[in-house]
């Protein structure tokens, strides 16, 4: 017997899988780049990065 | 699919609001979203603020000055965006615009706000916690007067949309300035004043072989406005303005010998073009094309000049006052 059928949401073709993939890739190196651009200005600046008088 | 049926695809799903395009997967790429950020534009930005920032007095280490050129070139890029995300609509009417990714279905114009608001925020927040204040405070008032003065409260409403719209082009040479020096002075001004003054000369040269395509969209771009005999005797007049000022940073003493050599060549070939711009019978086809494309030359010989001849501590100035 067979059950209901399943409901398998919204499926991705290769195009929109490739695309996603690009984007996801994208946003690591973004989010690694930040990381590594705050490491960098802390090492540079010091103690001073956290005094920022207006 | 030709081009015309995609745009007219896109129109109307963007009139309907398309509930169905916005469940859809999005088919955008990275690269789409670099599309969005304009980075023709972004890559003029970010060279006169690298200039700004390199004839400036004073020191700044490399990493922070790194830091202040990305985030000023993110600025621009959320800029870009914002634009993109407004002018949806006209840039699907118009040839040379309407294969961005808005006009092209490729990102949602929603997701395209969002990108810009995103990244004008981060732009601003990192430049004012990792460079200074001041230069945060003037990326932020370019973002603004570019995305709400510009092109919400001008592009379509008056002709001299891209003469007051020059403002925010002009900033970055000063916004890398004020990265070094933490306040401004005559120099970078006279940088704005450069930028600002080859803006209109620059776009009306490129709307005069555009016009078709501005009135199409309902820009109100001098050509289509005034006509094609004004915007010619507007694109003299400002040349005229332009060239003395492009000579200026060297009369002022802020600039070398090499620079003003030159400011005064590139610049009577800046107005030989108008003249010929103004001189041209119809249809103003050549003598427009050749002056957009050198008058892209001639902010970038001017700025490079300087560039080579400032930075860097002012290193060729150097060599030059020993020999």
């Amino acid at each position: 017997m067979n059950g209901p059928a399943k409901d398998e949401g919204i499926v991705l073709t290769e195009a929109q899988k490739r695309a996603r993939r690009s984007r996801s890739i994208a946003i690591a190196l973004s989010l690694a780049a930040l990381v590594v651009l705050f490491y960098v200005i802390t090492l540079v600046k010091g103690p001073i990065v956290l005094v920022r008088p207006l | 699919m030709s081009l015309i049926s995609e745009v007219a695809d896109l129109r109307s799903r963007l009139a309907a609001g398309s509930p169905l395009a916005l469940a859809e997967p999005s088919p955008a790429t990275a690269g789409d979203y670099v599309a969005l950020m304009k980075p023709r534009v972004m890559s003029l930005v970010v060279f006169t603020a690298l200039t700004g920032l390199a004839v400036a007095p004073g020191h700044l280490h490399a990493a922070v000055g790194f830091t202040a050129l990305l985030c000023i070139a993110v600025g621009a890029g959320a800029a870009g965006a914002l634009n993109m995300w407004y002018d949806a609509d006209i840039d699907a009417m118009m040839t040379r615009t309407a294969r961005r990714p808005v006009p092209m279905g490729r990102i949602q114009p929603g997701e395209a706000l969002a990108f810009g608001l995103t990244l004008a925020g981060f732009a601003v927040v990192v430049l004012g916690l990792l460079v200074n204040a001041l230069a945060a405070a003037l990326l932020a008032f370019t973002i603004f007067f570019y995305i709400a003065i510009y092109t919400v409260g001008l592009k379509r409403s008056t002709p001299q949309n891209i003469v007051i719209g020059g403002v925010a082009g002009a900033f970055p040479p000063m916004i890398g300035w004020t990265a070094v020096t933490g306040s401004l002075s005559l120099e970078p001004v006279l940088l704005f004043l450069i930028i600002f003054m080859w803006t209109p000369p620059h776009f009306w040269a490129l709307a005069l072989y555009r016009t078709e395509d501005y009135a199409r969209a309902g820009i109100p771009m001098l050509p289509v406005v005034a006509g094609d005999r004004s915007t010619r005797r507007h694109i003299m007049l400002y040349t005229l303005i332009l060239v003395p000022l492009g000579v200026a940073p060297w009369l002022a003493g802020f600039a070398g010998v090499l620079y003003g050599g030159i400011a005064l060549v590139t610049g009577a070939i800046m107005l030989t073009l108008a003249w010929q711009v103004l001189n041209e019978r119809h249809p103003a086809e050549r003598a427009s094309r050749n002056l957009f494309a050198f008058s892209i030359l001639y902010l970038f010989l001017l700025f490079a000049t300087l560039l080579v001849e400032r930075g860097w501590g002012g290193l060729i100035t150097r060599l030059t006052e020993r020999v």
